[in-house]
């Protein structure tokens, strides 16, 4: 294969990696939120840890960007 | 049409000569980090000249800036972690300022560069490895053996807690970076839309469809240019409660 295509193609493949932290970040936002709906006077004090929560599983899917920006511009 | 990387590129605006082969130059990156710092310095400066007891609009803000950082440090950070509240505070307002400098038409955007934000990170998890170590000396190393695992499964979460701790100056720059430069090469994209539509023809009647977008990812990206700044701040701060208190 054209190793130019194979690094486009790669680029792409490695996009799909965002899928798993769309699904994560979805999933921490609507637990939030059913929580939340619960509890209301409780929801305001676990913001913080809502936060943190998105920024860890949101860096997994920016690893796989990364790996796209890499094969775009590094390799 | 220009490519929407163009607007990332670095120009030297005056050149100071070379080191070696590298050009050392004062670039627009530069100014644009001197523009953010100025209107920092000038906003904390001037809101809270006429302090009084009944806050003006102004000092309200500035004092609303600074409860803000103070509370997420207190929350996530306990009040040992007041001490590094300039060191927060600072990287929080730099971060903020350049994110919304950046969503003016036409400016630079610092912080959509790996290397800025990367000596920002680099400059977190240096202060919390060498404060760790000069306040609990070996006893730092508790923060990579969770306590209440059990013995065989100890050397793996090890492995894991190592590398998830050595993976943080990363993720946390590349956060950052990523979302500002996906952001600004979106709104450029559907912005260049607009304009390829107008010149096709009978399609330029479609041309406020990708109008209407770009204004409603203008909005979000100042969402996002907020939230970005507080999810720094926020890491920030749980990274270095682990330096002050490294036993899990």
């Amino acid at each position: 294969m054209d190793p130019i295509a194979a690094k486009y193609l790669g680029a792409g493949l490695a996009c799909i990696g965002m899928a798993g932290a769309a699904v994560g970040v979805g999933n921490i936002f609507g637990q939030f939120l059913s929580g939340a709906l619960r509890n209301p006077s409780a929801a305001d004090g676990q913001f913080p840890r809502l936060i943190f929560g998105f920024a860890v599983t949101e860096a997994l899917g920016i690893f796989s960007l990364l790996i796209a920006l890499l094969l775009l511009f590094a390799v | 049409m220009a490519s929407p990387i163009k607007q990332f590129e670095i120009k030297p605006l005056i050149s100071l000569g070379k080191i070696g082969d590298t050009p050392i130059a004062f670039t627009n990156s530069a100014l644009f980090m001197f523009i953010a710092v100025g209107i920092i310095v000038a906003f904390l400066i001037l809101s809270t000249r006429g302090r009084t007891l009944v806050p003006t609009r102004w000092q309200s803000l500035a004092e609303l800036s600074y409860e803000f950082v103070a509370n997420t440090v207190r929350q996530s950070a306990g009040h040992e972690g007041m001490k590094f509240f300039p060191l927060v505070f600072s990287l929080f307002m730099f971060v903020l300022v350049c994110n919304f400098v950046g969503m003016i038409p036409g400016t630079f955007t610092v912080t959509s560069h790996i290397i800025v934000t990367f000596a920002m990170a680099m400059i977190v998890f240096l202060t919390l490895c060498i404060y760790g170590f000069a306040k609990h000396g070996t006893h730092f190393f508790g923060l990579f053996v969770p306590s209440g695992v059990p013995g065989y499964v100890l050397p793996l979460v090890v492995v894991i807690e190592v590398i998830s701790f050595l993976s943080r100056p990363i993720s946390l720059s590349v956060r950052l970076f990523a979302n500002m430069l996906a952001g600004h090469i979106a709104l450029k994209i559907f912005a260049g839309f607009v304009a390829s539509m107008l010149g096709a023809g009978v399609w330029a009647i479609f041309a406020p469809l990708p109008l209407a977008l770009a204004v409603g990812l203008t909005a979000l990206e100042f969402l996002v240019a907020f939230l970005q700044a507080y999810v720094f701040t926020i890491l920030t701060c749980i990274y270095l409660n682990d330096a002050l208190h490294p036993g899990h």
